[in-house]
């Protein structure tokens, strides 16, 4: 079951994980984008790692809703609103909700992903994070299906999103920054979709 | 990365800094939100204009901020778009009771940050909130696969114009129809010969050989639609017209205001030097040159190159572009 501190720790896990790799994701944009994303996420998840001291959270909706302001506020770019919106919609879905289990983390991946669908407005295949986001949904609900606990369900989500990741490699971007390139952004993993994978990889880590 | 910084992680508030004290009878400038205002409040019944997008392209936006232009400009990291608070604070600060147009040019992060913003500024503080897109660049040809043509130079003339409209008195729905028209008048193409290092990143964003240029860039770094090799001035101008004739008819007896903008590293001799090239050709081509404009406006760090606009203009246009302007970056008729 996933407790508040389950969710403090996935975030601080994830903080970590973009300092350390802020120089990889911004080689990536660097490549097809405009050379920040690595830059972006480590200022903006610096920013909500610090959150749990300076307040006293008691429920898992209210720290989201707050990690999701956050990020709106300190990432900028696209990953901003992207990022937020996951994260304010992902809260809507525990609203009540003192211990998560695999249900509700389903409630909450679909209403998270929803939400960068709708801020987003991209399709799979468009080479955007929603390249990640899409399978490992698929996999999460279907490990659910078969009766997996929420630790294998994660794992399959960031397997999943693992592949989606490198699948993009071979898209050529229709939305964001990249679609400029046009066929040029062939060959390139996309920076969204790794930076999201790693969300993820962080989630299987910390939050069963 | 050889620059005239400090800390690459305080660029932005300290060059802000900077503004406020090179143009204390002009601009106020809020540190904490990273907003540049025109040094006195909002005429009431004036509409207000509120730009932004990332940094790095001064004079735009902040230095467009004044008398006949913007009444706030929000000033994201570089290269990359604001966020909704710093948009919200100004679109409330700027409110003189005829309601606040939002510019925003054509970049995802941009769009989406200025969208939650406005959706924000309705929801808590009753503005009346009008957006227009600017999306001008010609070099982004397969609008369908992409995020669209992205807003390049005629963001500059739309700021003027629409600027001097809200300075007549023109209500919100007028300024935000004639944003419309501007943005659907005008049309853009810029080239490179370097690249540019984002102070963050430390390096730069893409490599150009020495004998290499490349076209169809934006103004945050990115790569073009080719990389050809370098060609004369005259072929380059040609090369920057071509597209922006094709995609809009620009002849007849409507004439036409022309930008040729440098990229921030491209000296004014060159620009001038384009400059000659770009209006001998679009002379040729039947279109009537009405008003011009050549120096840094939008400008993309320190990347060498330059972009042409040119703008179908009506006399309410051209007349709209003559009245007094009193910015940091642009200024006559005061």
């Amino acid at each position: 079951m996933a407790t508040l501190q389950s969710f403090t720790d996935w975030i601080a896990d994830y903080a970590g994980v973009v300092r350390d790799q802020a120089d990889y994701l911004t080689d990536l944009d660097r490549a097809i984008g405009d050379a920040d994303h690595g830059a972006n996420m480590a200022r903006g998840m610096g920013k909500v790692a610090l959150l749990t001291e300076q307040e006293e959270f008691t429920a898992i909706d209210a720290y989201l809703k707050k990690v999701g302001m956050s990020l709106v506020s300190n990432v900028g770019g696209a990953s901003g609103p992207l990022y937020g919106t996951f994260f304010l919609r992902m809260a809507g879905a525990f609203t009540g909700v003192e211990e998560a289990g695999v249900t509700e983390v389903a409630a909450g991946l679909r209403a998270g992903v929803e939400g960068i669908l709708a801020r987003g407005k991209a399709e799979v295949g468009d080479k955007t994070m929603y390249d990640a986001w899409a399978p490992a949904l698929e996999a999460f609900d279907s490990a659910v299906g078969s009766g997996s606990d929420l630790a294998a369900a994660l794992a399959a989500a960031a397997e999943a999103a693992a592949k989606g990741r490198d699948e993009t490699e071979g898209l050529v971007a229709r939305k964001g920054r990249a679609s400029y390139l046009g066929e040029r952004s062939r060959g390139h993993i996309d920076p969204g979709a790794t930076s999201s994978t790693m969300l993820l990889e962080s989630a299987a880590r910390t939050l069963a | 990365m050889k620059k005239l910084i400090n800390d690459p992680a305080d660029v932005v508030v300290e060059a802000l800094r900077g503004m406020a004290a090179a143009h204390p009878d002009r601009l106020r400038v809020d540190l904490e939100n990273k907003v540049v205002y025109r040094k006195d409040p909002i005429r009431s019944g004036k509409v207000g204009l509120v730009s932004g997008g990332g940094s790095g392209h001064e004079p735009m936006h902040g230095g467009l901020v004044g008398l006949g232009m913007l009444d706030a400009a929000c000033a994201g990291e570089v290269f990359t778009s604001p966020v909704p608070d710093q948009m919200m604070a100004a679109t409330k600060e700027v409110d003189g009771g005829a309601g606040v147009l939002h510019i925003v040019k054509n970049y995802t992060g941009d769009v989406m940050n200025f969208e939650m913003a406005a959706e924000l500024a309705a929801a808590e503080a009753g503005t009346e909130v009008q957006s227009v897109v600017v999306d001008d660049d010609v070099a982004v040809q397969d609008s369908l696969y992409t995020a669209g043509r992205r807003g390049v130079g005629t963001t500059v003339l739309l700021e003027k114009i629409v600027g001097a409209a809200a300075e007549e008195g023109r209500s919100l729905a007028d300024c935000a129809a004639l944003a419309t028209k501007v943005n659907d008048n005008g049309r853009s193409m810029g080239m490179a010969l370097t690249s540019c290092t984002v102070p963050a990143a430390g390096k730069p964003t893409f490599d150009l050989a020495e004998d290499e240029m490349e076209v169809g860039i934006g103004i945050h770094g990115e790569p073009g639609r080719k990389r050809v090799p370098l060609a004369p001035a005259r072929e380059v101008a040609a090369m920057l017209v071509e597209p922006v004739l094709t995609d809009l008819d620009f002849t007849g007896d409507t004439g036409a205001i022309v930008m040729l903008n440098g990229m921030g590293g491209t000296p004014l001799i060159e620009l001038y030097l384009m400059y000659a090239e770009v209006a001998q050709i679009l002379e040729r081509s039947g279109v009537t040159i009405a008003r011009r404009l050549v120096g840094n406006y939008i400008t993309s760090l320190e990347m060498a190159g330059c972009s042409v606009t040119v703008l179908r203009a009506d006399d309410d246009l051209v007349g709209l572009w003559d009245a007094p302007v009193n910015t940091p970056g642009l200024r006559w008729g005061v």
